[in-house]
């Protein structure tokens, strides 16, 4: 919005007339109903459920309904180790919510893979298959981190334009919203990433160095 | 709760009791001093069963079955060896010569099974009865009898080790990846085990 626009909104509502744009309101209501799914994999998972309750009380920020179905979640808050086996099940899962929907990768395992990713059994990252929205470190991260990852996620629905070449995923035809699921291979899960979530800061996709 | 009889007696007690066993004790030189004994394929069974349902002993239980990898290893030692050499005169007489000689000791498969007594009240802290079962070797001839038979709780346990180490247990009833998918062909446990490219660290590509 432009800054003219805004100062004008600020002027009526000092003499006592509220005004909004139908995006404001949108992305107000959006970011304010964001339900997560009943999913957790280890250890953070039970951060995640302290979250929830009273003394964190998740529902401050209109998030207290987790839902049972991927089918009514917004939310997939990918909560502990993803062993290479849970692996497809996690994205399988993501495929299956409706957009819009985001992704909270909570704690290091769940980002890198943490103190298991020398392991054999352990995915390194789920960043690899699905894109994420917010990454959490910590191991496991505590209640307030989640929260603040939460209140990060919000501002970020918050700043979404509805139109134009940055518009969020759900409103641009163009771009998937289901990812291809791994499967499991004679060494490791095939293929190891998906090129086309899996980039580094400047956008470009990581590659391994052999 | 009554002590176990030591290594010695049970291969005494074995050895009389089911007639033909090879029984090896394997000793353990740490303070524990937790001696195992080796079994021999043929008479696995019959000894499992021996220990199991010997009034004294009753080992009822087994608590874990392991496996351990041990890789093929070359031994080097040196032989004083007699060989004619021409002495610094240009004579040659016979003269004691070092030699390092290098053996192949092929590597092996082990399967550790600990045993405790229910009935007699034998349990931990007090060490458990520990028995081994060897394969010949790493590669293909990688069989141990099972001893799921003998004691139920072998059975997942087993699959464990068959997983993650490839130690294939005859007579399993069920013997399947438990860890692992279908389909997978490595065995992540053991030592030269190499993990798949994508552990390596990641670059951006250009």
């Amino acid at each position: 919005m432009a800054d003219d626009l805004k100062d004008l909104k600020l002027e009526l509502s000092k003499n006592g007339i509220f005004t909004t744009t139908l995006e404001e309101l949108y992305n107000w209501g959006r970011r304010n109903s964001v339900w997560p799914l009943t999913f957790g994999l280890a250890c953070c998972a039970i951060e995640m459920i302290a979250t929830t309750m009273a003394r964190y009380d998740l529902a401050r920020f209109g998030a207290e309904v987790f839902r049972p179905s991927p089918r009514q979640a917004d939310l997939i808050i990918v909560s502990g180790t993803v062993t290479k086996k849970m692996a497809p099940q996690v994205v399988r899962l993501y495929n299956q919510m409706p957009e819009p929907k985001y992704v909270i990768a909570m704690g290091a395992c769940a980002i890198s893979g943490g103190p298991f990713r020398d392991g054999y059994n352990v995915l390194k990252g789920i960043d690899r298959y699905i894109p994420v929205d917010v990454h959490i470190p910590g191991c496991p991260p505590r209640p307030e981190a989640l929260i603040h990852a939460f209140m990060t996620l919000q501002k970020k629905i918050e700043e979404q334009a509805l139109r134009g070449e940055s518009r969020p995923r759900h409103l641009n035809a163009d771009l998937p919203s289901e990812f291809p699921v791994p499967e499991f291979g004679a060494h490791g899960l095939e293929p190891a990433q998906n090129d086309e979530v899996f980039l580094n800061e400047t956008g470009n996709p990581l590659r391994i160095i052999q | 709760m009554t002590a176990l009889p030591t290594a010695e007696d049970l291969k005494a007690q074995i050895e009389a009791g089911v007639p033909g066993a090879m029984v090896t004790i394997v000793p353990n030189g740490s303070p524990s001093a937790q001696d195992s004994l080796l079994l021999d394929h043929e008479h696995a069974r019959a000894v499992a069963l021996f220990l199991r349902d010997h009034p004294d002993l009753r080992l009822d239980f087994c608590s874990l079955v392991t496996g351990v990898d041990w890789l093929d290893t070359e031994l080097t030692e040196k032989v004083k060896v007699k060989k004619l050499a021409a002495g610094p005169d240009g004579v040659e007489t016979e003269q004691e010569v070092e030699e390092t000689r290098k053996t192949k000791v092929p590597g092996y498969l082990e399967a550790v099974y600990h045993l405790f007594s229910m009935e007699k009240k034998h349990g931990p802290p007090s060490l458990p009865v520990v028995l081994r079962l060897r394969t010949a070797n790493r590669s293909d001839r990688n069989h141990v009898p099972s001893l799921t038979s003998v004691w139920r709780s072998c059975e997942f346990q087993e699959r464990e080790a068959f997983d993650l180490y490839g130690i294939v247990f005859d007579g399993h009833p069920d013997l399947r990846r438990i860890l692992m998918w279908e389909g997978f062909e490595d065995h992540p446990m053991r030592k030269d085990y190499v993990p798949p490219a994508d552990d390596i660290l990641l670059e951006a590509r250009p």
